[in-house]
C-alpha cells in the first residue's frame, strides 16, 4: 500500500483512488505507455520536422541561397551588369566550375571533384558557403581550396592537407585550407550518378583569381546565379537571362525547382512532413482507441463499488470524477513520458539529422504546445472512453449495481450451431461462448491488436520497397561495372578507344542532351539519355520488373515526368535542345515507365540524333569488364584526362545498402518496441480485467480439479483467438496505411513501390504473438498466486 | 426538506407513535426481457420511529425489492413512498442521491466494504459527506472494533467486516437504518454478535431500523414483524417485547 495515501488531509474517497490507482499500476502503466508513445512520436517527429524547417530557412537567409541559375560555355565578365539590369534581380554572382579528376592515393578508384570558384576578397553576393572547420581562401594565395565537408570527412582530411587534381588537362597540387557547406551542394552528386558518393566525389571551392586563369577564363565565367528581390517575376527573369546567354552557349536559366540540393532538401522536408504527421496521427488514433477500449472495461469492474458509493450517498458526478482519475493519471503519467522521450529522441534525431542535412544551425527546441496536442488528445478519448463505463455503472440503480453481474445468458452461438462445436473441448467450448458473448468487445480487442500489426507492417514493409528499388536499379537496371563520365561530349570513335583496353569486355556509349520538354504551357528542363537501341547493360525498367526496349523513334518517360506534363502515351511533346543548333521538334512519346529512381527520358541515340542534327557523340559509356582487370581499367580511366568520372553501381550498391542496414536496425528497434507497447496494453488488460470478471469461475474450476494450466488454457485462449484474429485483420490495415504512406512519400527523387514481404507478413505476426505470450505470462504469475478460497468467498 | 412534521397512527396497543416513512400500494416490476417478473404487487408499509422491524420471507419474495426501495437504490413501477412530506415516488436521481445520503443507512448482507481502504477510513468515507456524522472511531467504538481501525477489510473477518459496515451505515447517524440480510453470510455465532450490535445501536440512538431476513428465528428481536410472500406482504405481527439475543436459536 502506498503510505503516502495515510496523509492526513486526504479525504476517504482519495485514499481509495490514490490505493486503487497504486494496485491498477500495471494496467495504467501500460495504458499510459500507448500516449507516452504518441505524444513521444508527435513530438519527436513533428519537432524534427519543425527544427529542419526552421535550420533551413535560417542557411537560406544567412548564406543568400540563390532563385535563378544558369550555366553556359563561357562569357565575358562584362555581361554582368546587363544580367543585373534584368527586372527583378536583386543581386548576381559570376562564377567559373570545372570538374576535374582526383588523385585519391588511398582509394581504389578516381575522385572527381567540381571546383568552383568564389570572390577571396568578399564573400559571395549569392551561394555563399559556411566554413566548418580551417578558414575561407585568402586573396593572392592560388592554391588555396575549401573542401565541402562530406567529402573532407569521408576522406579523413585535415586543414594544411594537399590534394592533386587534374585540372582542364593539369596535375595541380592544392592545399586544403578548410572545409566547409553550402545551400546549393548539400547534396553533391557526381555527374551521371544518382546519389552522393562522398569519398569519391567532392566539391572544391578555389579562388576566382586562381581558377579562372586555370581554366583559361580570366574576366570570363560560365555559370552565374542571382538573387531576386521579392515580388519579382521569376519566369520573366528566367527568359531575360536566356536571352542573355543565348549566344554565349547558355544552358537554360532554372530555377529552385530545379536546383538537385534544393529539391531533395524540400523533398526530403516534405517527406518529413508527411512522416511527421502521418506516424502520430495513426498513433494518437490508436492511443485514442486503446484508453477508450481498456478504461471502460477496467471501470466496468469496479461496477458493485460504484454501486456501494452510490448507497451511502454519494453522488453521479463525485463518482464520476473519481473513476476519470484513473484516465487523467494515465495520461498524464503517459504525456510526461512521451514528453520526456520526446526532449530525448527528438534531440537525438535531431543530431542525426544534423549530420545528414549539415545545416550551420539546427537545434531541436522542445515544443510544448506539441506536448499538449498529444495529452490533450489522449485526455478527451479517454475521457470519453471512461466517462461512458462510469455512466453505464451510473446509471445502473444502485441495488443492481451491488449485485454481482447476473450471470450472463449464454446460448450456444452461430458457430456452435454450425456444427463446430462438436469439434471443440468443453474448454474450447467456454471460450468461443465467452467470445460470442461479448462480440463487440471481442472485436474492439481484437481491432487494437490489429493496429499493432498494422503498425509493424507500415513500419517495416518500407525495407521491402527499399530492397525491390536497390534489386531492380542495381541487378536489372544497371548492369555495367563502371559508369564513365567525359568532361565533355567525345566523337563516337571512342567506343574503340574504351573497347580496346585490356580487360573490357563490353562498352556501351550514352549521350546526354540538355532539353526543354514542354506540352501546352507545362514544360521541365532536364537531360535526355540517349542509349542504344540493343543497350544490354543500361535497361529502362519499370516498377514491376518490366524492360522496356528503347524505340527507334520518340521519347520514353518516366511516369512522375509524364504526370508532371499531363501527357501520356501517344501525346506529343515539344523538345527543344539547350545545346548545339538548339532545335525545336515535337517528338511522340512512346512509352511511359513506372519507374523507381528519379526522372528520366530516354531516346534512342539515332532518333536524338535526328533532333540535334549532329553526328554520333558520347557523354559517357557503360562499361564491362572482366573480373581480374576491373581495378587496372579503374586506375587507367582515373588517369585518362578526358575522363570526369568513373562509378561503381557495385560500390553504390554496397554503401547503399550498408545505409540501409543502420537505419533498418534504429527503425525497427523503434516500430517493434511501439507496437508491443500496443499489444501489451491490449492484451494485458484484456486478460487481467477478465481474470477479475471470472477469478471466481475460474477458482471454482480449480476446486473442481483443474491444473494451473487448465484454467491457464481457459483464461488465455480467449485472448489467444482475439490476438490470431487480429493478424489478418492488421495486414489489411497495415497494407491500406502502407498505400496511403507510399502515396504521400513518392516524390521525384525515388518511389517507394508498394510491396510487402512474406518475410514482413511473418515478423509481424511473430512480433505480435511473442507481445501477447509475454503479456499472458505477467498475468499467469497472478493466476498462480490466486488465493482459491478468497476468491470463492467474497465477490470483490 | 421539512421532515420532522411527522404523522401519528394508532397502534394495536393503544399507543400512538410516529410515522417516518409512509410507503403506499408500492409495486415493481422487473423486465426480464421475454417475460416480466411482478417483484412487488401493492404493498402498503409503515415505519415508525425508533421502532425494530423484521421483514420476513422466503427469498424471492420481494423482501429486497421493497428494501431497496424504501431506502432510495431503486424506484417504484406504481404507488407512492413518502418521507415525511417528502415524496419520493417521484424524486430524481439527485434527490435519492440527497435522500440516502442524508437521511439512509445501509447495512448489506455481502458488507460492500471499499476493499482498498481501512475500517476507518471506510467509514469516513460517509462521516466525510454528513451533515452531523459521528467520529468514525466513535462509531467503530458502538460496534466493538476500537482495536481495529487501521486493518483492511481482507485483514478482518466476516463478522468484523459486517460490524465496519455497520458503523459506516451509522455514522451519518441514519434517521433510518435498513439491513438486507446482515447475518445471511455469517456463522450462528458471528450472526448473533451482529444482531447484538444492530439491536444496541437501535435501542441506544432510536435509529428506525428495518432488518430483512429469511431467519425464522430472528423474527422475535423485532418490535414488529412483517411477513413477505410473492411480493405481498402477507402479515403484520406485533412481539409485546423483544426477545432477547440469548433465547434465539437457529
Amino acid at each position: 500500500m502506498v503510505r503516502l495515501a495515510d496523509w492526513r488531509g486526504l479525504r476517504s474517497l482519495d485514499r481509495k483512488m490514490l490505493r486503487e490507482l497504486w494496485r491498477l499500476r500495471g494496467q495504467l502503466l501500460s495504458i499510459g505507455l500507448v500516449v507516452a508513445t504518441a505524444v513521444m512520436m508527435l513530438v519527436t517527429m513533428r519537432g524534427t520536422y519543425e527544427a529542419l524547417f526552421e535550420g533551413r530557412a535560417a542557411y537560406y537567409r544567412d548564406y543568400r541561397l540563390g532563385d535563378v541559375w544558369s550555366s553556359l560555355e563561357q562569357a565575358p565578365e562584362s555581361l554582368r551588369g546587363r544580367i543585373l539590369r534584368i527586372p527583378g534581380v536583386a543581386a548576381v554572382e559570376t562564377r567559373v566550375t570545372t570538374y576535374a579528376t582526383l588523385d585519391l592515393p588511398w582509394l581504389d578508384a578516381p575522385g572527381q571533384g567540381l571546383f568552383v570558384s568564389i570572390p577571396a576578397t568578399r564573400r559571395a553576393d549569392v551561394d555563399d558557403i559556411h566554413v566548418r572547420e580551417g578558414r575561407y581562401v585568402r586573396p593572392g594565395r592560388a592554391t588555396e581550396v575549401v573542401v565541402n565537408e562530406n567529402f573532407f570527412r569521408a576522406n579523413e582530411l585535415a586543414v594544411g592537407d594537399t590534394i592533386t587534381a587534374v585540372l582542364n588537362g593539369v596535375r595541380r597540387s592544392m592545399r586544403v585550407v578548410g572545409s566547409a557547406i553550402s545551400p546549393t551542394q548539400s547534396y553533391a552528386v557526381p555527374p551521371g550518378a544518382l546519389y552522393p558518393d562522398d569519398e569519391r566525389y567532392g566539391v572544391f571551392w578555389m579562388s576566382r583569381e586562381a581558377l579562372g586563369p586555370a581554366l583559361e577564363a580570366e574576366d570570363a565565367f560560365n555559370e552565374v546565379a542571382l538573387r531576386l528581390s521579392r515580388g519579382a517575376n521569376e519566369a520573366a527573369v528566367l527568359r531575360g537571362l536566356d536571352r542573355i546567354l543565348d549566344p554565349y552557349g547558355g544552358r537554360g536559366a532554372y530555377g529552385r525547382p530545379d536546383q538537385l540540393s534544393w529539391k531533395i532538401l524540400n523533398d526530403e522536408l516534405s517527406q518529413n512532413r508527411s512522416m511527421g504527421t502521418a506516424f502520430p496521427v495513426v498513433f494518437l488514433a490508436v492511443a485514442a482507441f486503446l484508453l477508450n477500449l481498456v478504461l471502460s472495461r477496467l471501470i466496468a469492474t469496479q461496477r458493485t463499488e460504484i454501486g456501494a458509493l452510490k448507497a451511502m450517498g454519494y453522488s453521479n458526478r463525485e463518482i464520476g470524477l473519481h473513476f476519470l482519475s484513473y484516465s487523467v493519471v494515465a495520461v498524464g503519467l503517459g504525456t510526461l513520458l512521451g514528453a520526456l522521450g520526446g526532449v530525448w529522441a527528438g534531440a537525438a534525431m535531431v543530431d542525426l539529422y544534423d549530420e545528414y542535412f549539415n545545416f550551420p544551425t539546427l537545434e531541436h527546441r522542445m515544443s510544448w504546445t506539441l506536448v499538449l496536442i498529444g495529452g490533450g488528445i489522449s485526455l478527451v478519448a479517454a475521457v470519453i472512453g471512461g466517462s461512458g463505463a462510469v455512466r453505464r455503472a451510473t446509471s445502473l440503480p444502485p441495488a443492481e449495481a451491488m449485485r454481482p453481474e447476473p450471470p450472463d445468458r449464454f446460448r450456444p452461438g452461430w458457430i456452435e450451431r454450425a456444427g463446430v462445436g462438436r469439434l471443440l473441448s468443453t474448454g474450447g467450448r467456454l471460450i468461443l461462448r465467452n467470445l460470442e458473448r461479448r462480440p463487440v468487445r471481442a472485436a474492439m480487442s481484437s481491432l487494437g491488436v490489429a493496429f499493432s500489426v498494422a503498425i509493424l507492417v507500415i513500419g517495416l514493409f518500407m525495407f521491402d520497397g527499399m530492397e525491390l528499388m536497390l534489386d531492380l536499379q542495381f541487378q536489372v537496371a544497371q548492369r555495367e561495372d563502371l559508369t564513365v563520365a567525359f568532361n565533355r561530349d567525345l566523337g563516337a570513335s571512342v567506343r574503340y578507344d574504351l573497347a580496346r583496353m585490356p580487360g573490357v569486355t563490353r562498352v556501351e556509349p550514352f549521350q546526354m542532351v540538355p532539353v526543354r520538354l514542354q506540352a501546352g504551357h507545362r514544360e521541365r528542363e532536364l537531360a535526355i539519355t540517349a542509349l542504344d537501341t540493343d543497350t544490354r547493360l543500361r535497361r529502362i525498367v519499370s516498377e514491376n520488373g518490366r524492360i522496356h526496349p528503347v524505340p527507334l523513334e520518340g521519347l520514353v518517360l518516366s511516369s512522375v515526368l509524364a504526370h508532371g506534363l499531363r501527357i501520356g502515351r501517344g501525346d506529343t511533346v515539344a523538345v527543344e535542345a539547350l545545346t548545339g543548333l538548339r532545335r525545336t521538334e515535337r517528338v511522340a512519346v512512346t512509352d511511359v515507365v513506372d519507374d523507381l529512381l528519379g526522372v528520366s527520358a530516354y531516346m534512342s541515340t539515332g532518333a536524338l540524333r535526328r533532333l540535334t542534327r549532329e553526328g554520333p557523340r558520347a557523354s559517357g559509356a557503360y562499361v564491362l569488364t572482366d573480373r581480374e582487370h576491373l581495378v587496372a581499367v579503374n586506375e587507367a580511366l582515373k588517369r585518362a584526362p578526358a575522363v570526369a568520372s568513373v562509378a561503381s553501381p557495385a560500390t553504390m550498391l554496397a554503401s547503399f545498402e550498408s545505409q540501409l542496414e543502420d537505419s533498418i536496425f534504429i527503425a525497427i528497434f523503434f516500430i517493434v518496441g511501439f507496437a508491443s507497447v500496443i499489444s501489451v496494453a491490449v492484451i494485458y488488460n484484456g486478460t487481467r480485467i477478465a481474470l477479475s470478471e471470472r477469478g471466481r469461475e475460474l477458482a471454482s474450476l480449480r476446486v473442481l480439479g483443474f491444473t494451473r494450466g487448465e484454467v491457464s488454457t481457459l483464461l488465455f485462449g480467449e485472448q489467444a483467438v482475439i490476438t490470431v484474429a487480429a493478424i489478418p485483420v492488421g495486414w489489411v490495415i497495415g497494407y491500406a496505411l502502407a498505400y496511403l504512406l507510399v502515396n504521400s512519400l513518392s516524390s521525384e527523387t525515388y518511389r517507394i513501390p508498394l510491396v510487402v514481404s512474406a518475410q514482413t507478413y511473418f515478423w509481424t505476426a511473430a512480433v505480435t504473438l511473442v507481445a501477447a505470450t509475454a503479456s499472458a505470462l505477467l498475468v499467469r504469475r497472478r493466476l498462480n498466486r490466486m488465493d482459491l478460497i478468497a476468491v470463492l468467498k467474497t465477490r470483490e | 426538506m421539512d421532515v420532522t412534521t411527522a404523522r401519528t397512527t394508532a397502534q394495536p396497543s393503544g399507543a400512538r407513535r410516529t410515522v417516518v416513512l409512509e410507503a403506499r400500494a408500492l409495486s415493481k416490476v422487473y423486465d426480464m426481457g421475454e417475460v416480466q417478473v411482478r417483484a412487488l404487487r401493492s404493498v402498503d408499509l409503515d415505519l415508525y420511529a425508533a421502532e425494530l422491524a423484521v421483514l420476513l420471507g422466503a427469498s424471492g419474495s420481494g423482501k429486497s425489492t421493497l428494501l431497496n426501495i424504501i431506502g432510495g437504490l431503486d424506484r417504484p413501477s406504481a404507488g407512492t413512498l413518502r418521507y415525511g412530506d417528502w415524496d419520493l415516488s417521484h424524486a430524481d436521481d439527485k434527490e435519492l442521491t440527497l435522500y440516502r445520503r442524508e437521511y439512509v443507512g445501509f447495512v448489506f448482507q455481502l458488507y460492500n466494504l471499499i476493499p482498498s481502504l481501512t475500517a476507518r477510513e471506510n467509514v469516513s468515507l460517509v462521516s466525510e459527506i454528513a451533515r452531523d456524522p459521528m467520529r468514525p472511531e466513535e462509531a467503530l467504538d458502538l460496534v466493538g472494533l476500537a482495536e481495529r481501525f487501521d486493518h483492511f477489510p481482507a485483514q478482518l473477518s466476516g463478522g468484523e467486516q459486517q460490524r465496519v459496515a455497520i458503523a459506516r451505515a451509522i455514522a451519518k447517524r441514519p434517521k433510518i437504518l435498513l439491513c438486507d440480510e446482515p447475518t445471511g453470510a455469517l456463522d450462528a455465532q458471528t450472526g448473533k454478535l451482529v444482531l447484538r450490535v444492530l439491536e444496541q445501536v437501535n435501542r441506544e440512538t432510536g435509529t428506525t431500523t428495518a432488518i430483512i431476513t429469511h431467519n425464522v428465528a430472528i423474527a422475535g428481536l423485532g418490535d414488529r414483524v412483517i411477513r413477505m410472500s410473492s411480493g405481498e406482504i402477507t402479515e403484520v405481527a406485533y412481539n409485546e417485547r423483544r426477545a432477547s439475543l440469548d433465547e434465539i436459536e437457529w
